[in-house]
């Protein structure tokens, strides 16, 4: 592993950053202080964490209705993000999107969509302008088990296909799309087999295992930086909170569920940065004690933050 | 007569109608186990197993385009799409196949299906989540379109959809699952294409669809303390239209308000507009006027979506307007 112990240490934060806003913005929900639904990335921090450390800043990323994981992995600005969820003027979009919309063009995100499927399209749409500016550029394209039975994931991948762009198709397995269990709503095992239906290289990793996800997207991106194409990457993993708000969890089992959060992703890099002597027990708190510290502050920032107006929101709507 | 909710009504016409007639199955996204994202089919599964409560994949096209099929053949689907903004994703299904077969093939086939959708903002579900489409599915001759505002119409509606040989879209509001209403108890059908004064009055006749006929019915509580009856017409189904309810009414007032949630231009208040104007003209005192919703995607901020959508005390405004009373000052709409 070439990674050096610092490039490691910097996952973890991104790991711990996520989790802690993650477990925050839940916690916020409890108590009645976000309007909307949000989806809990909970569980899955390895996948966005894994394939944006591949990425360089420069590089895109497409996300999906569960996308709060990969803003923070693509460096977004948690006050930002929290003022977004709490419908403040002060959000990365001025409170009209909420949870479920959060772009952040500057650095790369080219926005979260909460129609399943819909961000795959735009991915590849973007990855052919890149592709047609001849520039050296990627996309990473985030989305669910659920999304790759969806018309649009079929269409874009043979499109990325025939057209050799510069796009990852990273679909995170979290097991279900919604209560339906991806044992069923697919007649084959792996979903990354669906790659050699267009032409593609399929794989599959464990998506807990950060280190496994930032070498298969490492993999992906340098072929796709050269010119060879897109690929399929699917990230095996679990949501470990409910679906959105309102999950009675009907669909799946306390042990299921205990059996996952026993793999947690974070627990296992951090053991691995044990063993490496890359982070003892008072380095652990230190990081936890400054993200909590982060997260506390996105919060007080949104709370002062003024509500929006639809003041000039004309010139949100046309450009 | 007892009361249950919105839901509960639609729990019922789905259950009897499949209990009635082995043909009724159910198709949908998270509807066994789950119940369905709102809760409707809550128990159906256990009542009629995994072959007429199929969960399928997240594929809107394939299942509304299965469901066309499966009532070519003789079978009566009834299909939920989760939030009605992912019908566009099955709109070629719906628009260019369930719509047309019968006409296209000379009057030879039949397309007995259902797709049952919630529609409406107010849960800050943004701008993906939150549409009210109804005015995409009145514009494709071949289907009918219901919209039920209280738990009667909705289950008399659904049941009679259901017996329909013609593909409907039954529109849900999310915000009216939980409200409750009398049901007449035994079998209960509202025939498609009839409209209903939900509240009799003489001074303005306001046309309301859906959710919006229980913010008219509070303005119009608001409005009779001041001495002003309005008469509230809920068309029920959008297609066919009951032009005779809605002309009827305007003889007697002479003054019309439409109000609807969904964006004001090329909304179903503009169809209505027209036809009153065509077939009723000499009956008007004054020129008729619309609430709708703005012209914006559903803003996920609460302040702002509350602002997009009519609201009760818009509609009093308008109709003291309408009528030359104090506080129907300019409206800031566009
Ligand atoms: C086109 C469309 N159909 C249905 C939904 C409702 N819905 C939202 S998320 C979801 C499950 C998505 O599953 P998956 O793609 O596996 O992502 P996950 O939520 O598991 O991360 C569903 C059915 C939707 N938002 N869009
Ligand atoms: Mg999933």
């Amino acid at each position: 592993m070439s990674l050096t112990i610092e490039a490691l240490l910097g996952m973890y934060r991104t790991m711990v950053r996520i989790r802690a806003f993650e477990e925050r913005v839940d916690d916020l929900m409890m108590k009645g202080l976000i309007h909307g639904t949000t989806h809990l990335y909970i569980g899955m921090e390895a996948v966005a964490t894994g394939v944006c450390s591949a990425l360089k800043p420069e590089d895109y990323i497409a996300s999906n209705h569960r996308g709060h994981g990969h803003c923070i992995a693509k460096g977004a600005d948690l006050n930002r993000m929290m003022a977004e969820l709490l419908g403040k003027a002060t959000g990365y979009c001025k409170g009209k999107g909420g949870s479920m919309h959060i772009a952040d063009l500057e650095r790369g995100n080219l926005g979260a969509t909460g129609i399943v499927g819909s961000g795959i399209p735009v991915a590849t749409g973007a990855a052919l302008a890149i592709s047609m500016r001849k520039e050296a550029k990627v996309v990473a394209c985030f989305f669910g088990d659920g999304a790759a039975n969806n018309g649009a994931f079929h269409e874009s991948l043979n499109l990325a296909a025939i057209w050799k762009l510069p796009v990852i198709y990273v679909c995170e397995n979290n097991q279900y799309a919604m209560s339906g269990p991806a044992r069923e709503m697919f007649a084959i095992p792996r979903i990354a087999e669906r790659g050699s239906a267009y032409g593609i290289p399929g794989a599959t990793v464990d998506g807990n295992d950060v280190l496994a996800v930032h070498a298969a997207a490492t993999e992906s991106i340098r072929r796709a930086r050269d010119g060879h194409g897109p690929s399929l990457l699917t990230c095996e993993t679990y949501r470990w909170k409910g679906h959105s708000r309102s999950d009675a969890n009907r669909y799946r089992s306390k042990e299921e569920i205990a059996a996952w959060q026993a793999r947690c992703p974070i627990q296992r890099l951090r053991r691995y940065l044990e063993e490496l002597d890359g982070l003892d027990a008072r380095a652990a708190a230190a990081i936890e004690g400054d993200v909590r510290a982060e997260v506390e502050e996105a919060v007080q920032f949104a709370e002062k933050s003024p509500v929006p107006s639809l003041e000039g929101a004309e010139a949100d709507l046309y450009a | 007569m007892r009361e249950i909710t919105y839901k509960q009504a639609i729990q019922e016409a789905l259950r009897e109608e499949m209990r009635r007639d082995e043909r009724v199955f159910l198709l949908g996204e998270d509807i066994g186990v789950y119940g369905g994202a709102f809760g409707v089919t809550l128990g159906f599964l256990e009542e009629f197993g995994k072959a007429r409560v199929r969960d399928t994949p997240i594929s809107e096209l394939g299942i509304v385009g299965a469901a066309a099929g499966a009532a070519l053949m003789g079978m009566r689907p009834v299909v939920e799409i989760m939030f009605i903004d992912f019908s566009t994703l099955a709109l070629d299904q719906l628009a260019n196949q369930a719509a047309k077969m019968r006409f296209m093939f000379g009057g030879k086939a039949r397309v007995p299906m259902v797709l049952r959708a919630p529609q409406g903002a107010g849960t800050g579900a943004a701008a993906q989540h939150s549409q009210s489409l109804e005015a995409l599915f009145v514009h494709f001759p071949g289907l009918k379109v219901a919209m039920p505002s209280t738990p009667a119409d909705a289950k008399g509606l659904l049941k009679a959809a259901i017996r329909d040989d013609n593909p409907v879209v039954f529109i849900e509001h999310k915000l009216l699952y939980n409200r409750k209403g009398p049901v007449p108890d035994g079998e209960h059908l509202v025939p498609l294409g009839r409209a209903e004064i939900k509240r009799p009055g003489r001074d303005l006749t306001l046309i309301a669809i859906s959710n919006m006929v229980i913010k008219a019915l509070e303005a119009a509580e608001i409005l009779a303390a001041e001495g002003i009856e309005i008469e509230i017409v809920d068309p029920r189904t959008l297609v066919p239209l009951d032009e005779a309810t809605v002309l009827d009414s305007v003889r007697r007032t002479g003054r019309v308000l439409i109000a609807h949630e969904a964006c004001r231009t090329g909304g179903v208040g503009a169809e209505i507009l027209a036809r009153i104007v065509e077939e009723g003209f000499d009956y008007l005192d004054a020129p008729i006027r619309r609430l709708a919703g703005r012209d914006f995607p559903i803003p996920y901020s609460k302040v702002l979506e509350r602002q997009v959508i009519p609201q009760v005390e818009d509609i009093v405004r308008e109709a003291r307007r309408l009528l030359g009373r104090a506080g129907g000052g300019k409206r800031n709409d566009q």
